[in-house]
């Protein structure tokens, strides 16, 4: 059996997050090294601030000033730090309520090492050089023996939340990182497309040909192993041309998308057709591939010259 | 014994727009809740369980919403549970939820849906570089194009058709408050001379990219009994599923919608929709797909659609009003607009539509369908209740 094939698969966006006037106030702090909180209808004082009450579910927006001392309520040591975690050495996960409010904050820990923190001990913030009005304005935790007390010259209590150029909005990059398979039947249709062949799979029960295979049939719901070479002609079955150019992709607009039905294929696949003017391409058009040196997938398709094919031989297979 | 009726007794949305940049998504989502409820008069202590629904996480890079606005929507404390099915998902949430009434688990259910696009990444969250695969798809719209030239094909439809639906749709819009679009000097000129993007898709015919909610109360007999204004009744609900791409897939008329609308005729005891059914609410992200969808839905014969919409049979004043709304064409915060399609038909129904409210709107359909139309949901609303 030929080998499954493997790739790494990394899905990367930098969403936008409007913050609304609660976190807009809470970051915006962070940059000028102001912690707030929100009162509840309870009088207890959440940090980090949240839009809407957990109770009542009614809005509120009574901001207080916290500490930047506080205790740590519970703990993780962190062994090994991953890209993009607060700190590049072990450090230890913390929940730390700071002086003046009833919930915890979730942050990093500078410690030597597990055995250097505690459930109940003190802690302080240690800020970022530079702060841009973001969680990592707090650099981290760090052991603070000191008696509580306010942020230097000021006293912790309620607070407008309004400052200068406040942060409305945030860039919150997500990633995640796959090893992508595409299975042993799509692994083996890659392996024939070296050769320059198409190869799918039939299905036992209703004998339709599947290009490219997916090692099952998803109407009969049985596994399929058959392999049948098709094409490597085929038959246009409906076409856009597409006149917006894609991000990444190096195609000049327009160019003509259609549905292929390869001879001898129970379903279209779709590819790009060329060597014709985009405007005399039409259903029923029948192609052939054309492959470039090193390419995995023909570049596109090309009319072979032969009479279209009729409508009724290809109606199912659109 | 018989099911529990389900009844509509609020409904909140926000209005439509490109982007709302004042508000968190715990908020845009929370303007459409208040409304609902304020419809309703009821109080988030008056809801049982929180039943929501978005459009695939990577659209907006938060995974789980359901968890991070529970404080948001009144949910701590109560069951709250999150609907997947892509695109029509605002439907098949709001039929979860209506399914929990109906099933009597619940007798007073808040069921909401969302999108914000301006934050979220709809068009290349679809077109993902997966390895080994070739790169070519341009978005929705490429995927959907050529399936609607194959309409074009086999119903002989003239190419105006899909002009003549954005026309339509776009001054339903300028009655509809909360629509996105408000193009006060559209003419059919304008969309039949708007660029082409995938042909023969123009411009002019593609939905907008919205920010939006969408939410609605259903409660049981009882809680209608005590609505504060005429309520909607669900007269049948049903949801059907079929793969992306099989041998044999009809992408012009699925199999699956074909099936999810006999279904809901006949729990609403429907024998011949087009006279039986007022007014429809349908998922048209693209205007073709409103002819398409007649004749899938089983208002016109294969074929036959795109003569109800060139007749002005689809219009406002029309026989068979299509979208007063303005439909997805006018408003697109995907993950909510499934739940626009079923709100706006209950909205009908109840004679609350405002502006763009029909005389005559006894029993009106609400419509909705996603991923590679694969995913159906649909509603059958009416002013009286079901008879059983």
């Amino acid at each position: 059996m030929p080998e499954v094939l493997q790739a790494p698969l990394v899905v990367e966006f930098p969403f936008t997050r409007s913050l609304g006037p609660v976190q807009s106030a809470f970051l915006t702090g962070l940059r000028e090294g102001v912690v707030l909180g929100v009162r509840t209808g309870d009088g207890r004082t959440l940090v980090p601030p949240v839009e809407y009450d957990p109770v009542t579910a009614e809005e509120i927006s009574d901001l207080v000033e916290v500490a930047h001392t506080g205790t740590v309520t519970t703990w993780a040591w962190n062994h090994e730090p991953r890209r993009g975690q607060p700190l590049d050495t072990p450090f230890a996960w913390v929940l730390v309520r700071l002086d003046g409010a009833d919930t915890a904050l979730l942050h990093a820990l500078d410690a030597p090492g597990p055995d250097a923190v505690r459930t109940g001990m003190r802690v302080r913030i240690r800020w970022a050089v530079e702060r841009t009005g973001a969680i990592t304005d707090i650099a981290c935790f760090e052991p603070y023996d000191a008696e509580p007390g306010p942020p230097a010259g000021r006293q912790p209590g309620r607070h407008t939340g309004e400052f200068q150029n406040p942060l409305t909005g945030i860039v919150a990059p997500a990633r995640l990182d796959y090893t992508y398979s595409p299975g042993r039947a799509q692994s083996a249709y890659i392996d024939a497309l070296a050769t320059q062949r198409t190869v799918g799979e039939r299905c036992p029960s209703c004998r339709k040909v599947y290009v490219p295979p997916r090692g099952a049939c998803p109407t009969c719901g049985v596994a399929t192993s058959e392999q049948v070479e098709v094409g490597p002609r085929g038959t246009v079955t409906t076409f856009c041309i597409v006149n917006i150019k894609a991000k990444n992709l190096d195609i000049e607009v327009p160019y003509v998308y259609a549905h292929i039905a390869l001879d001898g294929a129970g379903l279209a696949l779709h590819a790009r057709i060329g060597g014709i003017p985009y405007e005399e391409v039409r259903m029923g058009l029948r192609v052939e591939p054309v492959w470039t040196q090193g390419a995995r997938y023909p570049d596109h398709y090309r009319p072979t010259g032969e009479p279209d094919a009729d409508y009724d031989a290809y109606k199912e297979l659109l | 014994m018989s099911k529990e009726p389900v009844a509509v007794v609020g409904i909140g949305q926000t209005k439509h727009v490109a982007a709302r940049r004042d508000v968190s998504i715990a908020g845009l989502v929370r303007e459409a809740a208040r409304r609902a409820l304020e419809d309703a008069e009821l109080s988030w202590a008056d809801v049982d369980a929180v039943v929501i629904g978005k459009a695939p996480d990577f659209f907006e890079g938060v995974m789980m919403p359901e968890l991070y606005l529970a404080d948001a929507l009144g949910a701590v404390g109560k069951p709250m549970l999150r609907v997947h099915t892509a695109g029509s998902v605002g439907g098949s949430t709001a039929l979860v939820a209506a399914n929990l009434v109906a099933a009597r688990v619940h007798g007073t259910v808040l069921t909401l849906a969302f999108e914000k696009q301006s934050e979220s990444n709809a068009m290349w969250g679809l077109s993902l570089p997966v390895p080994f695969q070739q790169p070519l798809l341009a978005g929705a719209g490429g995927f959907f194009a050529p399936h609607v030239r194959a309409y074009m094909r086999r119903s002989g439809a003239p190419d105006t058709v899909g002009s003549l639906v954005a026309y339509k749709d776009r001054r339903n819009a300028l009655k509809n408050p909360c629509a996105h679009l408000h193009e006060h000097d559209i003419t059919l000129e304008k969309v039949q001379a708007s660029p082409m993007l995938w042909d023969p898709i123009r411009y002019s015919e593609t939905c907008p990219s919205s920010d939006g909610a969408c939410a609605m109360v259903l409660t049981d007999r009882a809680g209608a009994a005590r609505a504060p204004r005429p309520p909607a009744w669900m007269l049948g609900g049903a949801m059907r599923s079929e793969p992306t791409l099989f041998a044999g897939k009809d992408f012009v008329s699925p199999q699956a919608g074909k099936d999810c609308a006999a279904d809901v005729y006949r729990q609403a005891g429907v024998a011949d929709p087009r006279r039986d059914i007022d007014a429809v609410e349908m998922y048209v992200p693209f205007s073709w797909y409103e002819p398409m969808w007649l004749e899938n839905l089983g208002f016109a014969e294969a074929g036959e659609g795109w003569k109800l919409t060139e007749s002005g049979v689809t219009e406002l004043d029309g026989d068979l009003p299509v979208n007063m709304s303005g439909g997805v064409l006018s408003a697109n915060p995907i993950g909510a607009s499934g739940m626009i399609r079923f709100a706006e038909a209950a909205l009908q129904v109840r004679g609350q539509a405002g502006e763009h409210q029909l005389e005559r709107a006894r029993k009106v359909l609400g419509h909705a369908y996603g991923g590679g139309s694969q995913f159906f949901s649909m509603w059958l609303v009416g002013a009286a209740p079901p008879q059983s």
